[in-house]
């Protein structure tokens, strides 16, 4: 096969990107040349890629709307963060181990959560999505607000009025309401947050090139003409929903394991919109957009550092540039010129090809 | 031209139409058989509009039928309800034998139920062969677990998609524009892929909704062949809603006339064409010009 097929090319050069930009840090490490604050951001930054790729999954890719993919982190997150508790308690001692095996469990919760939400939701037509995934944001976050679970030798206890009330005996507190999780193994790192960027971004880019994810675009083009080619169309708009909360999960859990408290507040509506910030700028459906964006504007506040007064007035103006540049006509036109040099350039190359007749797809 | 005027004296000599018990008509060779469709008493209300009433059908297994009449009868409105995009206020829809009461629009193409629309729908920013292959959805077999994990059943699926996918394609000459973007095809070519996607579902009725709309008479006469053709080779009853007279009075057998969303005449095109109420409420001057123009030719 002489030419790689257009989408195996895309999804093998958002792979490339992933391992150069890793290659790169752990370079600019070696040479001692990312500061100490930035360092520390390295394991949320592939937290926020894992989140960014996950949500486009819903809102690019399925193209329903969801204003509440920090709740299905938190939901990770916490349930990851209880299950490495009680494997440390149990004895296990392997950072691999605790790390891989929350994560799991992180995912698996947050994907059956997600199922929940969305087994009604999708059922009925329009966009009640959004309204759903905001309610259930903001509830989640008020009940992890008032859960207070703690083990000890009998095993998990679990209270809704205070840490008192969960009569142990010599056990420890995992979760004490408003003040969130305590006292969390720090296991992350940044090879584990990459390796969890790359499994993020197989699961979405697999499923995006297969037979579901054609039925998922497919509902999200033109949902009268899926249905009327056999797709069932609630199962798809679930199946979206879901994969993509587990993925958020197991982001919750990488972000979690990077500090030693978390608060349910932290994963609040903002959070879900600054996701969806992340997806809007890279492009609805864009993978490697969703990736540089979140990456981009994670780094940018702490690059911005040294000239701190003026750090979130700079990061604002460039949010603002992002968005309305790519609307300004001058800047269309620009692209159409580059677009149309490339595409003759293309087609050029293309014409011998397309000559030869029904070339092998993937 | 004189292809256009063969297509009808074919179908004179090979097609004999006689009465089925639900006052319809089918041809004779599909006597016997559970016909692809039957409807008896379909209608539905928007509000205070009855956009269809008291609608009855027959078509047969094999049979090109023909639903036509000026604009708003509810032409289109009676294959949303065959397809379930609208769920009929009264009646029975039968699709090969079998009640479709209850189901989903996925679930009706399933069964068997495939169609085009009158306003193009296709899956825009998807190739073309995408759309054939979404198409194919129900065909071709492979779940979320071993698309995710690229097991061995997902590569035999995507190999099976690509040449099911061309195929179909190849019957109507598109499997060149396999690459393209559908959104970016002429307009003739968008409703071919329709047409090549709603195949693709194996479906045993096929509903084309103006499918010769904004084509040109080449063009026009080229779908023609193909819809004849697809009839041969698939064995599918295939029911068309045309403006276009030429078209339906050569290629269907059967014709069924709507208006004000009742049915006011069925029968052969021959009978169709010398019905007065059919010649007053819809033909008038256009159906004498249109034999006028298939003699001259
Ligand atoms: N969803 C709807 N709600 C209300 N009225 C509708 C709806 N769909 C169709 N109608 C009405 O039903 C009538 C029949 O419409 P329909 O589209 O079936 O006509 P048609 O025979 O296909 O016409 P054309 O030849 O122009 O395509 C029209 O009066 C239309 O306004
Ligand atoms: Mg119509």
């Amino acid at each position: 096969m002489k030419k790689l097929s257009k989408t195996l090319r895309s999804t093998l050069s958002t792979y490339a990107l992933i391992i150069i930009a890793f290659i790169v840090v752990q370079v600019l490490m070696g040479a001692d040349l990312i500061s100490n604050s930035l360092q520390g951001q390295l394991v949320p930054i592939c937290a926020y890629v894992c989140l960014a790729v996950s949500l486009n999954l819903v809102v690019g890719i399925s193209g329903e709307l969801s204003l509440g993919h920090a709740g299905f982190m938190s939901v990770g997150a916490f349930t990851g963060v209880i299950v490495a508790a009680c494997l440390a308690r149990a004895g296990v001692e392997a950072e691999l181990v605790l790390f891989v095996v929350s994560a799991v469990a992180g995912a698996l919760v947050a994907g059956i959560v997600g199922l929940l939400v969305g087994i009604p939701v999708m059922r009925l037509r329009g966009d009640y999505l959004a309204i759903v995934t905001l309610a259930f944001g903001e509830i989640i976050k008020n009940l992890l607000n008032n859960f207070y679970i703690g083990v000890d030798n009998a095993g998990l206890h679990f209270s809704m009025q205070n840490s008192s009330s969960l009569g142990m005996e010599q056990g420890t507190i995992i979760v004490n309401g408003p003040q969130g999780a305590v006292g969390i193994d720090k296991i992350s790192t940044f090879v584990g947050g990459v390796v969890l960027v790359l499994i993020t971004v197989a699961v979405v880019l697999n499923l995006m090139h297969s037979r579901s994810g054609r039925a998922i675009m497919a509902v999200r083009d033109n949902r009268i003409a899926a249905e009327s080619v056999g797709i069932n169309v609630t199962k798809y708009r679930l199946m979206a929903f879901a994969v993509a909360s587990a993925l958020a999960g197991a982001a919750g859990v990488l972000y979690a394991m990077n500090y030693s408290t978390i608060i349910p507040s932290q994963f609040d509506f903002n959070t879900s919109i600054l996701i969806l910030v992340y997806v809007v700028l890279g492009g609805m459906g864009n993978i490697r957009g969703s990736i540089i964006a979140a990456a981009f504007l994670t780094v940018l506040p702490e690059l911005l550092r040294a000239i701190n007064d003026y750090r979130m007035l700079i990061y604002a103006v460039v949010l603002i540039l992002v968005m309305v540049v790519p609307n300004l006509k001058a800047y269309q036109r620009l692209v159409d010129m580059v677009r149309v040099r490339i595409l003759k350039r293309d087609a050029a190359e293309q014409a011998p090809a397309a000559a030869e007749g029904g070339e092998g797809h993937e | 031209m004189s292809k256009l005027t063969d297509f009808g004296k074919a179908r004179r000599e090979t097609t004999k139409m006689v009465p089925v018990p639900s006052h319809s008509i089918m041809p004779e060779r599909d006597l016997g058989q559970a016909p692809a469709l039957e409807c008896l008493h379909l209608g539905i209300d928007f509000g205070g509009l009855k956009a269809v009433d008291d609608f009855n059908i027959t078509v047969g297994k094999t049979e090109i039928c023909g639903l036509i009449g000026p604009n708003g009868a509810g032409k289109t409105t009676v294959f949303n309800l065959l397809t379930k995009v609208y769920q009929p206020t009264r009646g029975t829809i039968m699709v090969d034998g079998q009640d479709t009461a209850g189901m989903s629009p996925a679930r009706v193409n399933q069964l068997g139920v495939a169609r085009t629309f009158q306003n193009i729908r296709l899956f825009d920013t998807l190739t073309v062969e995408e759309n054939v292959r979404i198409g194919l959805h129900n065909q071709v077999k492979s779940g979320m677990v071993s698309d995710i994990l690229r097991l061995p059943r997902f590569w035999k699926a995507e190999r099976d998609f690509h040449e099911k996918a061309l195929w179909y394609l190849d019957i109507f000459d598109m499997a060149k524009y396999a690459d393209w973007t559908a959104g970016s095809l002429p307009y003739g070519a968008q409703r071919r892929l329709e047409i090549v996607r709603a195949l693709a579902t194996g479906p045993k009725l096929l509903l084309l909704d103006e499918p010769a709309a904004g084509m040109n008479p080449s063009e026009t006469a080229e779908l023609m062949e193909n819809i004849v053709k697809i009839r041969n080779m698939f064995n599918i009853a295939i029911m068309l809603i045309e403006h276009d007279m030429n078209l339906v009075m050569n290629i269907c057998e059967g014709i069924c006339v709507l208006n004000f969303g009742k049915i006011i005449a069925k029968g052969t095109p021959e009978e169709i064409q010398q019905n007065p109420q059919v010649i007053e409420a819809y033909l008038g001057a256009g159906a004498h010009q249109g034999e006028k123009g298939g003699e001259a030719a």
